[in-house]
């Protein structure tokens, strides 16, 4: 199908559309922030130059770097990111510094993240010019993604916030999530491994039968070892050891799907789901920060859970369902809302402040922008002809796009509030940068899948000169 | 401070501007999916080799129409010219069939001096004359059935 349709159209750079988008994505940006400052206090925000000319004159530098080292690359990738994390950043803007809070840092912090994400993100595509290199070491992927996941955990090093032990502390440079850069590295690791182990997984089984009625393919016992390992880990490391219950379902989530593009059998995923909410399920009145999550998830309106102690009541998920009802349809206006009444509103929680100050209509923009990054990035997959490719691809859009479910079904109540950020939008150098990094991966990707073959020899002129 | 109008006015706006993005965005989807207007069809067929313009006329087995035989399309019927004819799914092509086993641009047949000639442009699914895959160009003569995915063509007199 994605072939007919490739060989269809003649191939096409279309840099110059991702040009008018990019500048609509920075135009967005400045009018997001020069609303929130008119809002406010009456005026264009003091800093609306700098700001304007550091994120559009990087991400403009960013787009004649593509030009020319990845010009075959979708050219819907880097706008998309852009208006995320330029909305991102205007909201941080009207969060912190518009109304004087600095004990949350600000948004030149963010900023600056910003510019060292779009160094690195050029980098990538400068370096990695074929990303099926990183083929050939799974294994070193894997325990490189289980040593940044582990790393919090050593004493000195690791710090707590909010329960949840996934911070590490480097002296001078504040505090990094490993974890966000170890999704990475498993993702790798996974393609890597499926690549070659996907026959396997896929044909040998055992079918399941009441009468003549096929009820399931079941997977070999031995076969099963990997989503055992991958279970084990998930549930023990990150429930029991570190609470960090966001990472753990990401994990898990992503190497369901990722088994489950590369084996189109669907056993795996009932397999993997029971396991997992079985586990949940027995663990949950063990571990005391999970059950004080799925406390406050289901129980929100209830005075004493809203009133429990801190770090273990439904202020936080009550008081942003408020804000988001505050907003309605069409919103407060940037800046005419009162998103600071939810606590931590800037990490998290920052899609509650969108719902207030831009309604509906504009979460819906976001949730969109969202999906069409992971379109295009599944888009990819189909598009490339590497099995490696296609498996990494996939997985990339995958957790984009469940991380960002994840973390907006958490403040819209639908699923227990876990932790995990917003890819683009919400605060955090680490975060940030590692969703800058996936992005690079899909435009070289893109960039690669899309370049023309070569001309077949067979093809036009070089046979009618031979025959001649 | 500004009046709440302007406020209001400046809110709609972003939101406007917010999904005007969205819809360009979606727009840019679009032309990588169906292709843009005109202008890129005739771009897409400028690259095919040209044939010489007036084939001799007058043979005696000379066929003059493509024939749809089998398939969704079956009964249709193609005047044939100097021209190439493109079959495939793409808008742009000559002969646009709606066959899901089909590719985008899946096969050309043109003529040669004179005698016809069909050609598979690197389709997923091959084209098929009489029981064999085209693997290079192939003259067809009058009555051998072409099949590509559902469809079955035949040249006729």
């Amino acid at each position: 199908m994605s072939d007919a349709l490739s060989t269809a159209l003649p191939p096409v750079k279309r840099r110059n559309a991702e040009l008018v988008m990019l500048l609509l994505a920075i135009g967005v940006t400045l009018f997001a922030f020069a609303e929130a400052g008119l809002t406010r206090n009456g005026e264009l925000p003091p800093g609306l130059f700098a700001y304007g000319v550091t994120f559009g004159g990087l991400s403009l530098l960013a787009h004649v770097f593509i030009r020319f080292f990845a010009p075959w690359a979708d050219p819907l990738l880097l706008p998309l990111a852009t208006v995320l994390n330029g909305l991102g950043l205007a909201m941080i803007w009207r969060l912190l510094d518009a109304t004087g809070d600095t004990e949350n840092g600000s948004a030149m912090s963010q900023l600056i993240w910003t510019a060292i994400s779009m160094i690195v993100f050029a980098l990538i595509v400068f370096f990695l010019k074929e990303p099926r290199i990183l083929q050939r070491y799974p294994y070193i992927m894997a325990l490189s993604a289980v040593v940044l996941l582990l790393l919090p955990l050593i004493p000195g090093l690791g710090m707590t916030i909010n329960g949840a032990r996934q911070w590490i502390s480097i002296p001078g440079l504040g505090s990094m999530q490993p974890s966000e850069f170890a999704k990475i590295a498993l993702v790798i690791f996974l393609s890597g491994y499926m690549v070659t182990k996907r026959d396997v997984l896929s044909l040998a089984s055992r079918r399941v039968k009441i009468g003549p009625v096929k009820i399931i393919d079941l997977p070999r016992m031995r076969d099963t070892a990997p989503m055992a390992v991958a279970w084990g880990f998930c549930i023990i490391v990150m429930v029991a050891l570190m609470n960090d219950l966001g990472t753990s379902l990401l994990l898990f989530g992503t190497f369901l799907a990722m088994i489950y593009v590369a084996t189109q059998r669907s056993s795996w995923i009932i397999i993997g789901l029971a396991a997992f909410f079985g586990a949940c399920l027995a663990l949950y009145p063990l571990v005391y920060h999970f059950s004080v999550r799925v406390d406050t998830w289901l129980n929100a309106f209830d005075p004493d859970v809203y009133n429990g102690e801190l770090g273990a009541n439904s202020q936080q998920l009550v008081r942003g369902l408020f804000a988001m009802g505050e907003g309605g349809i069409l919103g407060t206006g940037l800046g005419g809302g009162k998103p600071g009444n939810v606590p931590e509103v800037q990490n998290d929680f920052i899609f509650t402040a969108f719902g207030e100050e831009l309604g509906l209509t504009g979460c819906m923009v976001i949730l969109l922008t969202l999906a069409l990054l992971v379109q295009r990035g599944m888009r990819i997959a189909l598009a490339s002809r590497e099995l490696f490719v296609k498996m990494f691809a996939s997985g990339i859009s995958f957790l984009l796009g469940f991380q960002s479910f994840v973390v907006i079904g958490g403040v819209t109540r639908v699923i227990p509030m876990t932790g995990a950020t917003i890819p683009f939008v919400a605060k955090g150098g680490s975060a940030l940068l590692a969703s800058w990094i996936m992005l690079a991966l899909l435009v070289r990707m893109s960039n690669n899948a899309r370049k023309p073959a070569p001309q077949a020899i067979q093809d036009e002129g070089a046979t009618q000169v031979i025959s001649r | 401070m500004l009046s709440d109008l302007t406020l209001m006015l400046i809110k709609l706006a972003f939101l406007a501007v917010l999904w005007l993005f969205v819809i360009m965005a979606v727009g840019v989807i679009r032309t990588d999916l169906f292709g843009s207007a005109p202008r890129k069809t005739k771009r897409a067929r400028s690259p095919e080799p040209r044939r010489p313009k007036a084939a001799p006329r007058g043979r005696r087995n000379e066929p003059r129409s493509l024939v749809v035989t089998k398939g969704p399309l079956a009964g249709t019927t193609l005047n044939l010219s100097s021209h190439p004819i493109v079959i495939g799914r793409a808008k742009d092509a000559t002969l646009v069939i709606n066959d899901d086993y089909a590719s985008g641009r899946h096969a050309r047949i043109y003529s040669d001096n004179g005698r016809w000639v069909v050609e598979d442009l690197g389709s997923t699914n091959g084209t098929y004359l009489g029981q064999q895959r085209l693997t290079r160009p192939q003259p067809v003569s009058v009555g051998q059935p072409i099949r590509i995915g559902k469809t079955v063509l035949e040249l006729r007199k």
